[in-house]
C-alpha cells in the first residue's frame, strides 16, 4: 500500500497535473518536500511511495536526497535552524552569531539541543545578504527567514517555537 | 532616477496586489501582445531593444529567443529564479514585492516561442515566495489572463513553479533543467543547447526574474523609451545587489553604466567608520577581486567597461571589502562555497575546490609556506577551462586574482607569521 498517496491524494494529483504525464518522475522533488514535511525527514517507507508514484528506482530517489540539501534522511531537531555565514554574511558578523549562539546554546553546529527539538546548521548563501546575520527555520512544513538578527532576538525566535510546540503538544495530550 | 522600472513596488504601494497592479497598467502589455502581435515581431522588438539576460552572461534576450526551432514542439520557457550567488539578492525582491511584473515577463516570453506551458524554478529557500507566486498564478486564471483561449484567441498558457532544494548548481541552466525532471542538478554537455534540446528533451528558453521583468515595460513603452537607460551596448537599468563593508546594503536600481562610486559612496553611504575601501566583486563570489583604485571606482557598471578592468558585471552583486578584509581569508570563505556547491560530475572541479580549500585552510591556519601559496594558485589554473559549466571556472576567480593583486596578504599568514 502506498502510505503517501493515501495520507495525501489531493496534494499529489495537484503535483502530478504540473508535469507532462509521461515525465512523472519530475514530480520527485514537489513529493520529497510533501513526504518530510510531517516528519521532519524523508522516510524509507516515503522513499518507496514516491518510487512507485514516478515508477523509477527507490536508489534513484535516495541519490536525489542526497544530493540536495533542503531534504534530510534521518530525524534531526525538529527545526534545523540554518545560519547562513558565506562572504557577504561573515563580513556582517555572521561567524561571530554563530558561534555565540551555539554557546549560549550549549550545543556545537550540527548537534541536536537536549530537547530535540533544534539542530544549528551552517548553510550556504540565503539570498539575504543585506540583512546579516540571519537564519531560516526549516521544519514542520515552512521554512521562514529571519534576518538582521543578535543573539538575543535569535533565542527568542527559538523560544516562541518552543511554546508553540509545547501548546501542541498539550492540545494532542 | 524618478521612476523605478523594475523595482516598481518601491514608487506603488501594494503593487503585489493584482487590483493595484492591472490598475497601473499591469497586464496591458500581455494582453496587447496576445491579441496583436505575431511572435516573430515580439521577438524583433526584444532584440532591437539590446535587452541583455540579468542572470550574469549578459546574453542579448531576443537572441536567445531567435534560436528557437519552429519545425519542433512543444516550446517551453522556464524562469531561473534560484537566486543563489552569494551577495545576490535582487529577484528575491523582485518576486516578493512585484511579483505580477515578473509573472507578466514570464508570460511574455511565453507567448514570444509559442511556449504553453512553462515554469519558474525557485530555489526550495524561497518557500515562501513560492507559495505567494502560486497563489498569484491562481489569481491570474481567474481574472482570465492565464488558461485556455486567453482573450478569445488560440493561445493557451499554463504557469507552475517548481521549488529546488538547496543547490547552488541548479542556477546553471542545464542543471536546472536536469532538476525539473527529477535528476540530480548537474550540468548537461552541450550542444545540443537548451534551445534547441532544453526541457524534456523539446526546445526550451530559460531567462532569469530580473531579465523577464522587463518585458512588460518594454513592450508597454517601446524601445526608444528602454533605450534612454543605460548605455548603448547595455541598455536599460539594472538592480544592483549591494553587500560587504557598507553602510547601507541593499538592491539599487540604478541605469547601467552608472558608476562604481555612485554605487558605494553616493547611494550606498561609504565603508563603515570611515576604513578605506580595499577591493570590489562586481559579480557576487564567483568574482575576480578588483583592486579599488580611484580609476575602479570610477569605471561604469556595464558589462563592456568591467570586463576591460579583468573582471565581470555578472548578475551585479557588488560586494564590497575594506582594508580591514584580508583576501587569503576571503579566498577561503569562497572556496568553501564552490567545495560544497560543486555537484562533483567534472573531476577538475569536485577534486580542484576540495584540494583549494585544504591549502587555503593550511594557510588560515598557519601552518603553510610561501609555497604552497604557488601551489595553490597552480591547482586554481589547472581547473580553468576543463569544466562543463561556469562553476568550477569561477571557483578559481577570487583565488587567483587574490594572489595575484594581494599577494602580501597571503605571505602575511605563512611561515609561522600568521596574524
Amino acid at each position: 500500500m502506498n502510505e503517501l498517496l493515501t495520507k495525501y491524494p489531493q496534494e499529489i494529483e495537484a503535483i502530478l497535473a504540473k508535469y507532462p504525464p509521461e515525465f512523472k518522475r519530475s514530480a520527485v522533488m514537489p513529493l520529497l518536500h510533501l513526504a518530510q514535511s510531517d516528519p521532519g525527514y524523508v522516510t524509507v517507507q516515503a522513499l518507496q511511495d514516491i518510487a512507485e508514484i514516478c515508477g523509477i528506482a527507490i536508489t534513484e530517489v535516495g541519490s536525489i536526497v542526497g544530493f540536495y540539501t533542503l531534504y534530510y534522511d534521518k530525524p534531526l531537531g525538529r527545526y534545523h535552524i540554518q545560519v547562513c555565514t558565506d562572504l557577504p554574511c561573515a563580513l556582517r558578523g555572521a561567524d561571530k552569531f554563530l558561534r555565540e549562539l551555539c554557546e549560549r546554546l550549549g550545543v556545537k553546529v550540527g548537534e541536536p539541543t537536549a530537547d530535540g527539538l533544534f539542530v544549528i546548521e551552517e548553510v550556504m548563501c540565503l539570498a539575504a545578504c543585506h540583512r546579516a546575520p540571519m537564519f531560516q527555520v526549516h521544519g514542520g512544513g515552512d521554512l521562514v527567514y529571519h534576518e538582521n538578527q543578535t543573539v538575543e532576538t535569535a533565542l527568542a525566535v527559538l523560544d516562541t517555537l518552543r511554546q508553540q510546540v509545547a501548546l501542541e503538544q498539550e492540545g494532542k495530550a | 532616477m524618478t521612476e523605478y522600472m523594475l523595482l516598481r513596488h518601491r514608487d506603488i504601494p501594494d503593487l503585489d496586489q493584482l487590483k493595484v497592479y492591472t490598475k497601473n497598467g499591469g497586464f496591458e502589455a500581455w494582453k496587447n501582445v496576445v491579441t496583436s502581435q505575431e511572435p516573430a515581431e515580439l521577438v524583433q522588438l526584444v532584440k532591437d531593444s539590446g535587452l541583455r539576460g540579468r542572470g550574469g552572461a549578459g546574453f542579448p534576450t531576443g537572441m536567445k529567443w531567435s534560436f528557437v526551432p519552429n519545425n519542433l514542439w512543444p516550446h517551453y520557457v522556464v524562469a531561473n529564479a534560484d537566486e543563489s550567488e552569494p551577495g545576490t539578492f535582487k529577484d528575491r525582491e523582485i518576486m516578493e514585492s512585484n511579483p505580477f511584473q515578473f509573472l507578466e515577463g514570464l508570460m511574455i516570453a511565453s507567448f514570444a516561442v509559442q511556449a504553453n506551458v512553462s515554469y519558474a524554478y525557485l530555489r526550495g529557500e524561497f518557500w515562501q515566495v513560492g507559495q505567494k507566486l502560486e497563489q498569484k498564478i491562481v489569481e491570474l486564471e481567474k481574472a482570465g489572463f492565464l488558461g485556455d483561449n486567453l482573450f478569445d484567441t488560440k493561445y493557451s498558457l499554463r504557469l507552475h513553479i517548481h521549488m529546488g532544494a538547496g543547490a547552488y548548481i541548479c542556477g546553471e541552466e542545464t542543471a536546472l533543467l536536469e532538476s525539473i525532471e527529477g535528476k540530480l542538478g548537474q550540468p548537461r554537455l552541450r550542444p545540443p543547447f537548451p534551445a534547441v534540446a532544453g526541457l524534456y528533451a523539446s526546445p526550451t528558453v530559460i531567462n532569469n526574474v530580473e531579465t523577464l521583468t522587463n518585458l512588460p515595460p518594454i513592450v508597454q513603452n517601446g524601445v526608444t523609451w528602454f533605450r534612454e537607460h543605460g548605455t548603448e551596448k547595455s541598455p536599460g537599468v539594472k538592480v544592483f545587489s549591494l553587500s560587504g563593508c557598507i553602510n547601507n546594503p541593499g538592491n539599487y536600481e540604478l541605469p547601467l553604466g552608472a558608476t562604481f562610486r555612485q554605487l558605494i559612496y553616493e547611494l550606498g553611504g561609504g565603508i563603515p567608520e570611515g576604513r578605506a575601501i580595499k577591493a570590489i566583486m562586481a559579480a557576487g563570489a564567483s568574482s575576480a577581486l578588483i583592486p579599488a583604485t580611484d580609476a575602479a571606482l570610477d569605471t561604469p557598471m556595464d558589462y563592456e567597461s568591467v570586463a576591460n578592468l579583468g573582471a565581470s558585471l555578472g548578475s551585479a552583486s557588488v560586494i564590497v571589502l575594506d582594508e580591514t578584509v584580508s583576501m587569503s581569508w576571503l579566498a577561503q570563505k569562497t572556496t568553501h562555497f564552490f567545495k560544497h556547491e560543486s555537484c562533483g560530475k567534472c573531476t577538475p572541479c569536485r577534486e580542484g575546490t576540495y584540494w583549494m580549500a585544504h591549502i587555503l585552510d593550511r594557510i588560515e591556519d598557519g601552518q603553510a609556506s610561501a609555497n604552497d601559496v604557488d601551489l595553490l594558485s597552480t591547482v586554481a589554473r589547472q581547473m580553468q577551462n576543463k569544466c562543463l559549466c561556469a562553476l568550477g571556472e569561477f571557483s578559481t576567480m577570487p583565488v587567483v586574482s587574490s594572489i595575484e593583486k594581494f599577494r602580501g596578504d597571503f605571505l602575511a599568514r605563512v611561515d609561522g607569521q600568521n596574524r
